[in-house]
């Protein structure tokens, strides 16, 4: 066996790990919340006598388990088997009950489409349906990346839409979706999910978005996880002298149109949208296309992963290939101007 | 006034289940007559068991079509609706004079049915293969609060098929629903010709024991066999959830339509609905 160092041997990067491929979103350092969503189905469960929790062999991956060992006797396992996760889920809400239904993104959208169109949405029923691994949110590829299921939804009349930022986001927006009547689709991150929004004055309201703070140069548009990398972003972006305004949009059907219009139609500032959703018939379609109708044409950007299957790796790696990272954010920001 | 509640009981009226099928072909017929066209075959052939449904096992009130003490009947396939709306007349549900609107403009009898526009119509139906599975979600609910009510979820051969409803079958089992009752109806007829060529389903008796279901197969046509089987399967006392396979013959009741190879989807000139209701009228003489 030889001692002798390797004179020539390449620098190696550390290798980030598969941990790195299914690792919540949070940063290292970043303060989060375990599992908010199955702690407020708890507490909304103290009030809601009729809520009841589905799933399809993802409790433990949609953060329902915390929800299923409080109220084993309100928890249905429906097995792998999404088209029945959602009928059953639909018959559920026909005899009174209010069922929040999980699994992950892609598989609502692209497996139980029909069920959810057909079952829940034509009816009006009052079925909550709350997916994992929204958008870019996994290193598994593309089997596992919903960055399409804006896309997918955002036609099925009767649908309410919302794509929070984080914790308190998600804790807030769990008794907004039962009180509201209808079918609600939530993407929903699970697990350490960071926490950002306690810093602003902020409290999701159902249809609204919220300025979170104001800025003269760029006024950015986001909704999910996106918001947080915009927060991130604009705190970069005073250091180099650019003003950055950040309009959270945590429901993205029906669109604020009111805010959207009015913040955008403020002469002088860039917009651009940001979304952890393919460029392609997400948020950043639906402002635009809202901007055109109302004849608000400001200068417009996307940032928004791209019309393409996306590779499979660490997340950190993907974010920032794809754009997503705070520091892509500030990148793309900084050549527009 | 005690409202009228029908089934699970002595029946209140005397006219016979083979009277309440002839009337349900017949008023089927006379809607078909209103388009000139239509499932008119599977309707003929499924009116034995939906008069058996309606006037012998299902209980409801006629005037309230929501009652909460109802057994819930889901028709997964929605092209049959014509079969259904006719059923709702007979059984007092749907005026009968509505049916000359049968799908027309802002009626409330469309082509397929949707439970947003018919009184007595418990789900959407229509994109095939979401019936028995929604039947399971009612199923699970009516358990939560201990109700005794039963769903019974009609499908079809054709239904088969779909995965979904195999995911409804081996779910049902699961959660022992026993108050799940899945009526088949096998016609062995599908959009591109004979069930069994397009997609082979048999054994069905053998795969539905299989899923662990209380399994019969009947003659759907024999109006006893088909009362005898959902007596059968009311009174069961196992934990498991039940279906009634039940073979029917599509177009039944009309010989000269029974006769047509191809009749998913018939199209019946002007002059041959007065033959069909003539030929309905002389196969009930005959009987």
């Amino acid at each position: 066996m030889s001692t002798a160092t390797p004179a020539a041997a390449p620098v190696k990067k550390p290798r980030l790990t598969t941990s790195a491929m299914i690792a919540s979103i949070a940063g290292e350092g970043q303060r989060t919340k375990a599992a908010p969503f199955g702690t407020a189905l708890v507490e909304l469960a103290k009030t809601r006598p009729d809520l009841v929790g589905l799933t399809a062999d993802l409790a433990k991956y949609t953060d329902l388990h915390v929800f299923a060992q409080a109220h084993p006797d309100r928890f249905y396992q429906m097995g792998m088997a999404e088209q029945l996760l959602m009928a059953a889920a639909a018959g559920l809400a026909r005899e009174g009950f209010l069922p929040f239904a999980t699994t992950y993104a892609v598989f609502a959208s692209r497996r139980a489409y029909d069920f959810i169109c057909m079952a829940i949405a034509e009816e009006k029923l009052n079925v909550k349906i709350a997916c994992a691994l929204p958008g870019l949110t996994t290193g598994y590829g593309p089997s596992h990346q919903a960055t399409d299921d804006l896309a997918i939804f955002r036609a099925m009349p009767n649908l309410t839409i919302i794509d929070p930022c984080d914790a308190l986001d998600i804790e807030q927006a769990v008794p907004a979706m039962a009180a509201h009547d209808g079918p609600v689709y939530m993407r929903l991150l699970r697990g350490n999910v960071p926490l950002v929004l306690d810093e602003y004055d902020y409290t999701f309201e159902l249809g609204k978005a919220k300025m979170l703070r104001d800025g003269t140069d760029v006024l950015i548009i986001s909704s999910g996880f996106m918001t947080m990398r915009a927060l991130e972003a604009a705190k970069e972006l005073d250091g180099d002298r650019v003003s950055a305004a950040v309009l959270h949009c945590p429901t993205i059907k029906p669109l604020d149109a009111e805010t959207i219009l009015r913040e955008a139609a403020k002469p002088g500032r860039l917009v651009v949208v940001a979304e952890n959703h393919s460029a392609i018939g997400g948020l950043g379609e639906a402002v635009a296309g809202l901007l055109l109708r109302n004849g608000v044409t400001p200068a417009f950007r996307q940032i928004a992963l791209p019309d393409a299957f996306l590779d499979a790796g660490a997340l950190p790696t993907l974010h920032d290939r794809y754009g997503i990272s705070t520091a892509a954010v500030v990148r793309q920001i900084k050549g527009w101007l | 006034m005690e409202t009228d509640v029908k089934g699970a009981g002595p029946l209140l009226s005397n006219t016979s289940l083979a009277e309440r099928a002839y009337r349900i072909r017949r008023t089927a017929l006379r809607m078909g007559a209103v388009q000139g066209q239509g499932y008119i075959a599977q309707a003929l052939g499924i009116a034995d068991v939906l008069a058996v449904s309606y006037f012998h096992a299902l209980r409801y009130r006629p005037d309230d079509p929501h009652w909460e003490g109802r057994d819930r009947f889901l028709l997964s396939i929605g092209h049959y609706a014509i079969a259904l709306y006719a059923a709702l007349i007979e059984a007092g549900i749907v005026p009968e004079d509505e049916l000359e609107t049968y799908g027309c403009d802002d009626s409330r009898l469309p082509m397929s049915g949707m439970a947003a526009y018919t009184p007595g119509m418990e789900i959407t139906g229509g994109s095939l293969g979401q019936g028995l599975a929604v039947g399971v979600g009612m199923a699970l609910g009516l358990k939560r609060k201990k109700s005794s009510s039963l769903v019974y979820t009609l499908f079809s051969d054709g239904e088969l098929d779909e995965g979904a409803t195999w995911e409804a079958a081996l779910s049902a089992a699961h959660h022992t629903l026993d108050n799940l009752i899945g009526i088949i109806d096998v016609n062995n007829m599908q959009a591109d010709g004979p069930s069994m060529g397009v997609l082979s389903s048999e054994p069905l008796v053998a795969k539905w024991e299989a899923f662990g279901w209380f399994t019969q197969r009947v003659d759907g046509n024999d109006i006893d066999a088909v009362t005898a089987a959902i007596d059968a399967a009311r009174a069961h006392g196992g934990s498991r959830p039940r279906v009634i396979i039940c073979d029917t013959k599509m177009a039944k009741g009309v010989p000269f339509l029974e006769a047509r190879e191809r009749n998913h989807f018939l199209r019946v000139e002007a002059d041959e609905w007065a033959k069909a209701l003539d030929a309905l009228d002389a196969g009930r003489q005959h009987a």
